[in-house]
C-alpha cells in the first residue's frame, strides 16, 4: 500500500517535470486564454481561445519579407538579441546553433531571430552576422523591422526586450528561447544560456512534430 | 602537557601552509571567476569563441603574436577586422576599464594556461609596461 503510494507520489512527480511532457507530446499552451460560451444545437458549449502569436511582418538577412505565413504548419523557435551585445547573446547564439545542428535536416522546424537593435542591425549587418555564424536562411531567419513590432511582439512571445542606456549595449532583454507551435501557440519558454534548459527544449520540438511514419502507415490501412 | 607543547608549532605551521595554499587558490580563482565574468558570454566557458563570429583563446596564434597589445584589449576594448589562426573576424570586442592590471594580469594569465594553451604567464610588471603604452586612451 505504502509503495503503491510512493509510486503514485514519484509518478506525479515525474509529471510536473517536462521529460515525461516531452514524452507524451502534451507541452502546455502557455499565455492567458479565455473561456467563450457559444451554444450550438440549443445547447450552451464553452471554447478556450489561447493566446495565439498575432500576424507579423518582418526583413530578413537577405532581404526577405518574413511573415506568419513563413512560419506556417511549421514549429518554430525564436528568440530576442542584438548583433553588437556585449552580454547574454553569444551564449544564447551558440546555444540556438545547437538546435540548429539538431534540427537541420527537419523543414518542419524554423528559427527566428529577432534584433531589438534595428537601427543598428540592417539587413546587411544581419547578413553578416548570419553568414559568420554559417548558418543556412533557409532554417534560421535573423529579422529586423520597425523597432514598435519588434518589441510589441516581444511582448507576445513573453519576453522582456527594452531599451535601457543603464545596461551594457543600451539594452535589456531577456535571454529565452520560445518554443512556438504550427497554431503559433506558445509551448515552451527556455533559459537560452543555459545548456541543460536547451538540452530540454532539443528533447520538447518532437512532441511537436507529428510523426511521419505513423502517419505513413495510417494512410495504408 | 609536553604533548601539547610540541603539537603547537606544527599545528601553527599547519595553519600557515593552509593560508598559504588558499591564498595562492583564491588568486588563481581570480582569474577564473573574471573570465566567467567578463570574457566567457564571448569567448564560451571552454575559450571556443562563436563560429567565424567570435575568435577562439583556444589555441590561438593571436595570442603569441600580439602578446604586447593583450593587456590594452582587454582594457580598451578592440574594432575592427583581426585575423586569428588565418581566419578574420571583425566583431568589436567591448572595453573593461574599471579592471585593473591586478585583475588583468590574473584574466591574462588564465587564458594563457587554460583551453589546452600553455603560452609563458604575464607578470604585473609586464602588464603595467603594456597600460603604460595605452594610457592615452583612458583620457579620451
Amino acid at each position: 500500500m505504502l509503495c503503491t503510494l510512493l509510486l503514485s507520489i514519484s509518478a506525479l512527480g515525474w509529471q510536473g517535470c517536462s521529460d515525461k511532457s516531452a514524452e507524451t507530446g502534451d507541452l502546455p499552451i502557455l499565455g492567458e486564454r479565455q473561456l467563450v460560451q457559444r451554444e450550438v444545437d440549443g445547447q450552451q458549449v464553452t471554447d478556450t481561445v489561447y493566446h495565439r502569436i498575432p500576424d507579423f511582418a518582418f526583413i530578413n538577412q537577405d532581404s526577405q519579407v518574413v511573415t506568419s505565413l513563413t512560419v506556417q504548419d511549421k514549429v518554430y523557435v525564436t528568440d530576442f538579441f542584438f548583433t553588437t551585445c556585449p552580454t547574454i547573446c553569444p551564449k544564447m547564439k551558440s546555444q540556438m546553433l545547437r538546435v540548429y545542428e539538431e534540427f537541420k535536416d527537419e523543414p518542419r522546424l524554423m528559427l527566428l531571430s529577432h534584433t531589438i537593435d534595428p537601427k543598428h542591425d540592417t539587413v546587411a549587418v544581419l547578413r553578416d552576422y548570419a553568414d559568420r555564424l554559417q548558418v543556412s536562411s533557409d532554417k534560421w531567419h535573423f529579422v529586423t523591422g520597425e523597432k514598435d513590432s519588434i518589441y510589441s511582439i516581444a511582448m507576445q512571445y513573453m519576453v522582456t526586450a527594452l531599451e535601457d542606456e543603464e545596461e551594457p549595449g543600451g539594452f535589456v532583454h531577456s535571454g529565452a528561447f520560445v518554443l512556438v507551435d504550427q497554431n503559433r501557440h506558445v509551448r515552451g519558454i527556455y533559459d537560452g544560456t543555459d545548456p541543460a534548459q536547451v538540452d530540454r527544449l532539443i528533447r520538447d520540438i518532437p512532441a511537436l512534430l507529428p510523426k511521419k511514419k505513423k502517419k505513413k502507415d495510417a494512410d495504408k490501412n | 602537557m609536553r604533548i601539547k607543547t610540541k603539537l603547537l608549532p606544527l599545528a601553527g605551521g599547519i595553519a600557515a601552509l593552509l593560508t598559504l595554499t588558499q591564498c595562492f587558490t583564491d588568486k588563481q580563482n581570480e582569474g577564473e571567476r573574471l573570465y566567467t565574468q567578463y570574457c566567457a558570454n564571448c569567448h564560451m566557458d571552454d575559450g571556443s569563441g562563436l563560429r567565424n563570429l567570435i575568435p577562439p583563446l583556444a589555441g590561438a596564434d593571436y595570442l603569441v603574436n600580439h602578446r604586447d597589445d593583450l593587456a590594452c584589449i582587454i582594457q580598451h576594448g578592440q574594432t575592427g577586422n583581426i585575423v586569428v589562426n588565418g581566419k578574420n573576424y571583425n566583431q568589436g570586442m567591448p572595453a573593461f576599464e574599471h579592471l585593473n592590471k591586478g585583475q588583468i594580469t590574473n584574466i591574462l594569465n588564465y587564458v594563457q594556461t587554460n583551453f589546452g594553451n600553455s603560452n609563458p604567464r604575464f607578470s604585473i610588471q609586464e602588464v603595467e609596461k603594456q597600460l603604460f603604452k595605452c594610457r592615452h586612451l583612458l583620457e579620451q
